[in-house]
């Protein structure tokens, strides 16, 4: 293994039990991820996202789940750790930021406690020692008064506040990697560049690798490093973010950064995807996932295994099919309107 | 020529407490907006979290009493009512809302849905209206067939285009829209929002547009206001706006949008430091000594800041 | 939070007038007065008539009203017609009998409740939490009386364990150990069975509470910590799950008072529940008032406990 990898997946899959038989919502992903990287994954809901955020620390119910592949994290395989060898490497080498700060608290403990846990288990501070490192914490994520905040209750915190509390526990051990699972999506913009800012921030300082999950396709361009998309429980396509903003290849992915409303530009429409995506029973396990999307591509320009090419130096796309992708307008008089590949 | 004007709107929240009871505090949800709407024309209303921009909204379809000022519609003034049935404005002013899901209700068939305000409304035999629910269902892209079904079989985006296909049924004048794509994908909101602007076109409708999102709101209206404390600190058309923000909380606001490019982040980030400073350094002078926002002064014929006048 | 309090119970006052006037209407409405009773081929119903006129229970209801509520202010609530007493002492001396049973079995509830709650929560689905549904739906399902004369069957008559009916054995004076001792002799076997029959709805709510709390993004944060499952569970699962049976708790402090008409008796058990019924049944409108007063008095209490409770266990909570 090249020294800088931190985490290294491998085949991946994550499935759900319904009714009795297992549908995978993650299928066949491998990533890794470097030190000092910023990895984000962006997708929309139900593309498996979240399912493999959370898998990593196997933060997951394991009856009603199964997991196959691998997930390389200094030479262990995280997939097949129990519950007790997983609790030595949660917080303290790997640990996670939530989506909803509120919720993600415990409504019933004062902030510094929450931070405090996580040092209960994997230092050997004594007691004066962790309270003294929560307030540093505190004082580390940009909080101003951190004695008054450690005796709050979460509920007594605006959204942002609670989020730097986040942020502070899953730093408190320094770990190795952070995964943070859309952690700006319940805040208002200012506060969101404010918390981003942080979070580069807390990496540069640490080290550490982080993994970014989130939706919002601006986001990822003003912080990540590298991009992977993901669609029906694929990566469908990866790249350096500024190979994937310039020169997007995939049609999903092209299709998805020419229907965000933009602040700079003055189109009158935006592109739509036809259809919608197929829920997790009735995925099409064979072939491109996309196709049902884009029907106007003939279908021999797509791969009947379809596998990640690398078409220049990091830069991955899945299938065949973007050679011939061009958008397509059905609206109006319903025909094609293409565009310059 | 408007057809619509909101005259220094004020909708203040009571908060009781003490021993007896009693008024203790006052919530300013929104504290003094006057606004014109033009036929066909969309307007937007961005703020943060908490700012009054959904009570406003909810104040003008009569859903949330007004304390004072007074709403014109076509004229008439309109502000006591806004709760009488069967009221023209009631019938011109509809509204959609964030999650459409629970603003169908689950027990009701689609036809139903569609077919309520037009029962309310329009006295129209049983024939029409079935005719009519199928106009509207083929309008919003949805199958004949669909009528029949429950919400709970449709996707997010389709159960904002049954909202939507309820909304315009009694051919409304206005709509108004409280964040009607924030719950979904980024590829239905684009559907959502592109099926918005045709029925605009189509109907001649007027949107009153409230959301978060800045790019959103750039993408669909004409005219837009910032709302801050229940109050605007700055409206005016979208490239006064965005060209040319003149309210130290607009400059703010508009520099914490991620742009959907890497290119230039590292200036932009030193870009929006800067800003936050002058944010904080400045932030009194444009607020009075209650931290109220100021009053607006035209700096142009359609570009209004909150600010002292100069 | 005083002022709170203080303004909760001024409150009270205007709730408990109009109670009392709804109660001393329908009381008036029962057929039959403490005379009818009495009442034997031989009575002369000039008497009966004589008797009805000294106790006033000719006047308009209005008249009898207010001279009952100004004695009630000062806390005489006159006297049981057929028991001959001050209705104030009888009360408190079933009150006392009765707090001893439904404390015993509130203890017995919750020690046996809560743990087989949580278990059936924590391993949900498994066979343990299926046995601890199959009690609880058995003991929900089947009726007081059944229960009660089958554990007095087997325990009192044919195991001869406990004693089968009364509140103490005559032959201790009062005062003494043995009298102390027999009194909790007695309480043993109705509190049991009061505590079975009221575990239900304790473990079905926890279990599912703690079933709901599990799939909580704060457990989730907390197991992202890596803190031990067990920790886990002491610390914010357990915790969480337990505050709506905190909400509930001030209602079950005051309803200790209250007493379980069933239980009491079929046990032969003198308390505030057989109390109850046998005054209803002889018209005994002095104890019925009293009765239904003092049951009103302790539900607003308890609503008051409880929002006391929530106050200090869950810090969202504030009274101002």
């Amino acid at each position: 293994m090249e020294t800088d990898v931190l985490l290294r997946i491998k085949d991946l899959h994550i499935g759900f039990r319904i009714n009795e038989s297992f549908y995978n919502a993650v299928d066949g992903v491998s990533l890794t991820l470097r030190k000092n990287e910023i990895l984000a994954i962006v997708g929309e809901s139900g593309c498996g996202k979240s399912t493999l955020a959370t898998s990593i620390i196997g933060l997951f119910d394991r009856s009603n789940t199964r997991i196959q592949g691998e997930i390389l994290f200094k030479n262990k395989n995280l997939a097949t750790l129990t519950e007790d060898q997983l609790n030595d490497i949660r917080g303290l080498d790997i640990s996670m930021i939530f989506q909803d700060p509120l919720s993600a608290l415990n409504p019933l403990m004062r902030i510094g406690e929450q931070i405090e846990e996580g040092l209960i288990y994997h230092t050997k501070f004594s007691s004066h020692d962790r309270k003294r490192k929560v307030l540093e914490l505190l004082k580390q994520v940009g909080i101003q008064n951190p004695n008054r905040v450690s005796r709050q209750f979460p509920h007594q915190l605006s959204g942002g506040m609670r989020q730097r509390v986040m942020i502070a526990i899953a730093i408190s051990c320094k770990p190795k990697i952070i995964i943070a699972d859309e952690p700006t999506t319940a805040l208002d913009v200012t506060i969101q560049a404010q918390i981003l800012d942080l979070l580069v921030e807390m990496q540069q300082e640490t080290g550490a690798g982080i993994i970014l999950i989130t939706h919002d396709l601006g986001i990822v361009a003003e912080v990540a490093n590298r991009v992977a998309v993901m669609y029906a429980g694929e990566i469908i396509e990866e790249a350096p973010v500024k190979e994937l903003f310039l020169y997007p290849k995939h049609p999903y992915t092209r299709s998805l950064l020419h229907s965000i409303p933009q602040m700079n530009s003055y189109t009158n429409r935006l592109n739509a995807i036809e259809g919608m995506v197929p829920s997790l029973k009735y995925l099409p396990r064979l072939g491109c996932r996309f196709s049902s999307r884009i029907p106007w591509i003939r279908k021999e320009a797509h791969e009947k295994r379809p596998a990640l090419h690398e078409i220049s130096p990091g830069h991955f796309v899945r299938c065949t099919c973007w050679k011939e992708f061009h958008f397509n307008k059905v609206k109006g008089d319903g025909t094609y309107e293409l565009y310059a590949n | 020529m408007s057809f619509m004007r909101i005259n220094n709107l004020k909708v203040h929240f009571p908060v009781r407490g003490g021993f007896y009871n009693t008024i203790i505090d006052t919530v300013y949800a929104v504290d003094g907006v006057s606004m014109e709407l033009e036929r066909g024309k969309a307007y937007g209303l961005v703020g943060e979290s908490g700012c009054g921009k959904s009570t406003l909204g909810k104040a003008i379809i009569g859903l949330e009493k007004i304390t004072s000022g007074s709403i014109y519609y076509k004229g008439k003034n309109i502000t006591n009512k806004r709760r009488d049935r069967k009221s023209i404005y009631n019938r011109d002013i509809q509204m959609i809302f964030q999650d459409s899901h629970s603003s169908l209700n689950p027990r009701k068939r689609i036809q139903d849905i569609i077919a309520e305000p037009i029962r309310n409304f329009l006295n129209l035999t049983p024939k029409e209206e079935n005719r009519k629910i199928s106009e509207l269902l083929e309008i919003v892209g949805m199958p004949e067939d669909a009528r029949f079904k429950y919400p709970h079989e449709f996707s997010g985006g389709q159960k904002q285009r049954i909202g939507i296909a309820r909304s315009i049924a009694t051919n409304p004048k206005l709509i108004i829209a409280d964040e009607p794509v924030s719950a979904l994908d980024l590829s239905v909101q684009a559907q959502v929002l592109n099926f918005m602007k045709d029925i605009q076109d189509e109907f001649h409708l007027s949107y009153l547009f409230i959301s978060h999102d800045l790019g959103v709101v750039k993408h669909m209206c004409d005219h837009i206001s910032i709302m801050y404390k229940g109050r605007f600190v700055e409206t005016g058309t979208k490239y006064d706006i965005y060209n040319n923000p003149q309210h130290i909380y607009t400059k703010r606001l508009l520099s914490a949008i991620p742009k959907v490019t890497p290119i230039g982040r590292e200036k932009r980030k030193r870009e929006r430091i800067k800003v936050e400073q002058y944010y904080q350094k400045e932030y009194k002078k444009y607020f009075d000594e209650h931290g109220r926002v100021l009053d607006l002064v035209p700096i142009s014929r359609t570009h209004f800041v909150a600010t002292t006048s100069r | 939070m005083w002022k709170t309090i203080v303004r909760r119970f001024l409150l009270m006052i205007p709730q408990l007038f109009v109670l009392s006037i709804l109660i001393f209407i329908l009381a008036k409405f029962m057929p039959g007065d403490p005379f009818t009773g009495l009442i034997t081929p031989e009575t002369d119903p000039s008497r009966i008539e004589e008797l009805t006129e000294k106790a006033g229970l000719n006047d308009p209801w209005h008249i009898q009203y207010v001279r009952w509520i100004a004695r009630a202010v000062q806390g005489d609530f006159g006297m049981s017609y057929t028991f001959k007493r001050d209705v104030a002492s009888l009360i408190g001396e079933r009150a006392l009998n009765t707090f001893w049973l439904s404390f015993l079995s509130v203890i017995l509830l919750y020690a046996i409740a809560i743990p087989l709650g949580i278990l059936a929560g924590r391993y949900h689905n498994s066979r343990l939490d299926k046995t601890v549904i199959f009690y609880s739906f058995f003991t929900y399902a089947i009726p007081t009386f059944v229960l009660s004369l089958v554990f007095l069957y087997i325990f009192g008559y044919k195991l001869e364990w406990f004693p089968t009916s009364g509140s103490v054995d005559i032959k201790y004076e009062p005062g003494t150990l043995g009298y102390i001792w027999s009194k909790g002799y007695h309480i043993i076997l109705p509190a049991i069975t009061y505590a079975i029959l009221g575990t239900t709805g304790v473990i079905q709510y926890l279990r599912s509470e703690i079933i709901d709390t599990k799939a909580m993004d704060f457990v989730r944060t907390a197991r992202s910590k890596g803190i031990p499952t067990r920790k886990v569970y002491s610390k914010h699962i357990i915790r969480n799950s337990l505050l709506p049976i905190a909400a509930f708790l001030g209602f079950t402090i005051t309803g200790l008072l209250g007493g379980s008409i069933f239980i009491e008796t079929i046990f032969g058990y003198p308390g505030m529940g057989q109390l109850f019924v046998s005054s209803i049944s002889s018209r005994d409108y002095s104890v019925i008032t009293a009765l239904v007063m003092l049951y009103g008095f302790l539900t607003l209490l308890g609503s008051l406990l409880s929002d006391i409770i929530m106050s200090i266990v869950d810090p969202r909570i504030r009274i101002e």
